[in-house]
């Protein structure tokens, strides 16, 4: 989904904030905790837990805390998955526990997948996702060149979704940020881009 | 307590504070017998004591140190880190090790969120996970690492590495000048996270 999340080369925020420290408030430690221990049971996997995130009404992504974000996550996902009613979180939290809005339907992998190799020239595909996807919107349809080969993964848009499909491979691509922003600084730019999302350069 | 209905209702306009959002899922967690408590005593030791950049620091210590091992690091990421008793976790299939020189720097980000080898470098930082990072550091690299206090020459290459699948990356900064030919143990204590990230030399 073209989410609040996708923060790549947006423009108007401000410096970077020196803020060295992992933690802020005990709390913090155990929300990241109870969704690991989620992940742990199999209640869900990593690529639901990203994409409930995605889904959070943006002003709630945009205010929340990272570790407001991954409470939000698990939260809904239990939820969702019928493990804990809201109103019982509602009524143990004493007050709205506000969850992720509700997810599209996933997607399987592209029936027409490539191997590439380094030195491969690439184009990134101009899908428009509603479900769960890991390819930014700041590479839709660009051109970049094959890095790296890395193993094969369970396919996000897939695995986000209870969706069957292949594991497949990622490929670093490299694309220059000037192509990508005119406007930006000179620097050669790297995503992990899944095979679905590529195809052979024209 | 007699359940108060208009109590209730009042309570649900009202988000409840995060901690107390916390607490109800933990409780909701523990009624389950899914046992947080323990998880997140685990979680804490894990995350101050495990999952510390004093692995990563080794690792880069080894490589600056011993030739043959930096060759399986470029080779094999995840094994070698492996022969230094540094786990990764199962989704972390593949580690990328990225080589700084005189004329190349490397710099590593989330834009999606803030994904990072965190059982190798350490847990990212406030910074890495803020907006304004995963916003600006791709498209204003230099502009970027500048305002972090990484005032690089104008010959020098940046890469910028977005870790949009579930490869992982860390940078090999390169050794101080003045250390050449120290050991590998005294190494250990000058490499930092933010080198590892790429938003610092050493």
């Amino acid at each position: 989904m073209d989410g609040m999340h996708d923060l790549g080369g947006k423009q108007g925020f401000g410096p970077v904030r020196v803020d060295d420290a992992v933690f802020h408030a005990p709390w913090e430690k155990r929300a990241n905790a109870l969704y690991s221990l989620a992940v742990k049971l199999g209640v869900f996997n990593m690529d639901e837990y990203r994409h409930a995130i995605e889904r959070m009404e943006p002003r709630h992504y945009l205010s929340a805390s990272y570790y407001e974000r991954s409470l939000t996550s698990l939260a809904t996902l239990c939820v969702e998955k019928g493990l804990i009613p809201l109103d019982e979180l509602e009524r143990r939290a004493g007050g709205a526990f506000p969850i992720a809005l509700p997810s599209a339907a996933g997607r399987s992998n592209v029936a027409a997948r490539e191997r590439f190799l380094p030195g491969d020239v690439v184009q990134v595909v101009t899908d428009q996702v509603a479900g769960h996807v890991r390819m930014p919107a700041y590479v839709r349809g660009r051109v970049g060149v094959v890095v790296g080969e890395s193993p094969a993964y369970p396919f996000p848009d897939a695995h986000a979704h209870g969706v069957d499909a292949d594991d497949e491979p990622t490929y670093d691509v490299r694309f220059q940020a000037t192509d990508l922003w005119p406007d930006a600084d000179p620097a050669l730019v790297h995503v992990g881009i899944f095979q679905s999302y590529l195809r052979r350069a024209a | 307590m007699a359940a108060n209905p208009s109590a209730t209702q009042a309570s649900h306009r009202t988000t409840a504070p995060v901690e107390r959002r916390v607490d109800a899922l933990e409780a909701a967690l523990h009624e389950r017998g899914m046992e947080p408590a323990a998880f997140i005593a685990e979680f804490e030791h894990l995350a101050e004591e495990e999952w510390v950049p004093r692995n990563g620091a080794r690792v880069v210590a080894k490589a600056w140190t011993d030739p043959a091992f930096r060759r399986r690091l470029f080779a094999n990421g995840r094994d070698a880190v492996g022969e230094l008793g540094i786990a990764m976790p199962r989704h972390h299939r593949h580690l990328v090790v990225l080589e700084n020189t005189d004329r190349v720097h490397n710099v590593i980000c989330c834009t999606l969120c803030s994904c990072t080898a965190f059982t190798v470098i350490g847990l990212p930082p406030g910074w890495y996970k803020d907006l304004e990072y995963r916003a600006r550091v791709v498209r204003q690299s230099r502009t970027v690492l500048k305002e972090m206090g990484l005032d690089l020459p104008a010959d020098v290459e940046i890469r910028v590495w977005d870790t949009t699948a579930d490869t992982r990356y860390m940078v090999l900064p390169q050794q101080p000048a003045h250390t050449t030919g120290w050991p590998e143990e005294a190494l250990v204590p000058l490499v930092t996270k933010d080198s590892m990230i790429g938003v610092a030399r050493l």
